[in-house]
């Protein structure tokens, strides 16, 4: 679906406006082949990138639990989305370090902070 | 053949203190003793230096601070600083000046107080709209996710990975200089403290102080001069990502093309090589290289480093000095890798020298597995 956003801004501004709404956006090429991380460009032909849309979800690539002397471990995740690109995300809803490469996930949003912004993150995907 | 084959040479070698220097020590204080200590390694002077390359997290105009203390008003400078591997690409770039004639004596020199001043104030953390508010202490959890994936994709173990610290270990014990000597095992390695899954911290490097610094010069000229010259026969470079997120594949660096580079153009493979230095931030690290450079094939990196094959006594002796897991790491270790090949293939590793070592490669990281250069170095008979 094309993004309805097209005034001139930042990847990093489209990108956290969708948010605020409870939409995963990426950037891609003409084509439609994703570009990540995001970026103003089509890394290796310049072209400007289109703003799209994502179902938001997607499977674990990696994944690992971080764990500090003070606090319970925490999950830092790479989730690949199905339509074809790799983010750095947080897989909830299970123990930090329960997460498996593979395992089907979908996107959730959290509450808005005090600017409003919103910080997309995973749950395990029911019934996958 | 390539022009730049056995063009250059490192004809001096030094580290600065390691480990825990005294206080007040700034890192330019360790890049000057280093850079005197290469200086008097060779009998070259101050005033022969004609070109500074330098880079450190926290001078990010490393060479400035190094000529002013120093006195040196260099014609050629370069402070490419790509992480960790910048001192192999500051080699490969300081061949192709002294080849073109643009310098004659290069001083490449490191220096850091991390452990002095904190990590967290030795190095800036770059703020990322799309990985930092998930707060990934980088650059542990990029190593941690590659490593995960690794183990997924290959069936590598984590006893796999703790074969590397053990080895590592095993060297450093032969290794005076070095910071960590106790004796390790690979179950003690599995039982310390987890740190990011699935590496514990035996499975990290350490943080350290430190520096290095060496001279290159052209072969004619370091032939003539007090050590004997260690020839640069190949050297090659490539980045591919800064985020961990833009690396197109977890298992796959782009030291298989600095590698390819370094090799074609030495006209070597690995089953010359004698010994490796290979950066080892974490324990996947030295694995990856093994099979991006191609000592082994890609997923078979856990097995190659089983049963002691890269510890002394071993088939392929790798991180001699005992590396960053164990002798040290100031953050960005690349030149100590270097000084390490340049004793080796001098013959002057005393307890922990390699039997007729001729050829030896040292490989740099940098970044979250993201610049990589590779060095093949030889003796003089290689030429």
């Amino acid at each position: 679906m094309p993004d309805a956003i097209d005034e001139p801004r930042s990847p990093a501004a489209i990108y956290a406006a969708h948010c605020r709404e409870g939409r995963l956006a990426y950037p891609a090429a003409p084509d439609g082949t994703p570009v990540w991380p995001p970026s103003l460009v089509v890394p290796g032909t310049g072209e400007p990138v289109q703003w799209l849309l994502s179902e938001g979800r997607g499977t674990v690539y990696s994944t690992t639990a971080l764990h500090a002397r003070d606090s319970e471990p925490r999950n830092v995740a790479i989730v690949e989305l199905d339509e074809g690109y790799r983010m750095m995300a947080r897989v909830d809803g299970l123990p930090a370090d329960a997460v498996e490469i593979g395992a089907r996930v979908r996107v959730r949003f959290g509450a808005p902070d005090e600017t409003g912004a919103r910080l997309p993150f995973f749950v395990p995907q029911a019934g996958a | 053949m390539s022009p730049l084959r056995a063009s250059s040479a490192i004809a001096g070698a030094a580290e600065s203190d390691l480990g825990a220097v005294a206080e007040g020590m700034r890192p330019v204080d360790l890049m000057v003793q280093a850079s005197l200590g290469a200086l008097a390694d060779c009998g070259l002077a101050l005033g022969d230096v004609d070109s500074l390359f330098a880079a450190t997290t926290q001078l990010p105009m490393a060479p400035l601070n190094l000529a002013q203390e120093l006195g040196i008003r260099p014609r050629y400078t370069d402070a490419t600083n790509v992480g960790g591997s910048s001192f192999m690409f500051h080699v490969d770039h300081a061949r192709a000046a002294i080849a073109a004639g643009l310098c004659e004596v290069a001083l490449i020199a490191y220096g850091s107080t991390q452990r002095l001043v904190g990590r967290g104030s030795a190095s800036v953390q770059e703020l990322d709209p799309w990985e930092t508010p998930y707060r990934p202490v980088m650059p542990l959890t990029a190593y941690a996710l590659a490593a995960a994936r690794h183990m997924h994709e290959f069936g590598t173990t984590r006893a796999q990975l703790a074969e590397v610290a053990v080895s590592a270990r095993a060297w450093a014990r032969r290794n005076p200089a070095a910071w960590s000597r106790d004796p390790l095992s690979v179950d003690d390695v599995l039982g310390a403290r987890m740190v990011a899954d699935p590496l514990t911290v035996r499975d990290c490097c350490l943080v350290t102080d430190g520096g290095a610094a060496i001279v290159v010069t052209s072969a004619e000229r370091a032939a003539t001069l007090r050590r004997p010259p260690v020839l640069v026969l190949g050297a090659g470079e490539a980045h591919s990502h800064r985020h961990i997120t833009g690396m197109a594949d977890l298992t796959r660096t782009a030291a298989a093309e600095s590698g390819a580079r370094a090799f074609a153009e030495a006209g070597l493979t690995p089953a010359d090589v004698d010994c490796v230095q290979l950066y080892d931030a974490f324990t996947i690290t030295p694995i990856l290289f093994l099979e991006d450079l191609g000592f082994c094939a890609k997923g078979e990196g856990g097995p190659f480093v089983s049963g002691g094959r890269t510890a002394p006594g071993g088939a392929l002796p790798m991180n001699t000095n005992g590396g960053g897991l164990s002798y040290c790491h100031p953050g960005m270790y690349g030149l100590l890798g270097i000084v390490e090949a340049v004793r080796q293939l001098r013959g002057e590793a005393a307890g922990r020298q390699v039997a007729g070592c001729e050829v030896a490669v040292a490989h740099g990281n940098g970044g979250v597995l993201s610049s990589q250069a590779t060095l093949v170095l030889g003796t003089a008979g290689t030429a």
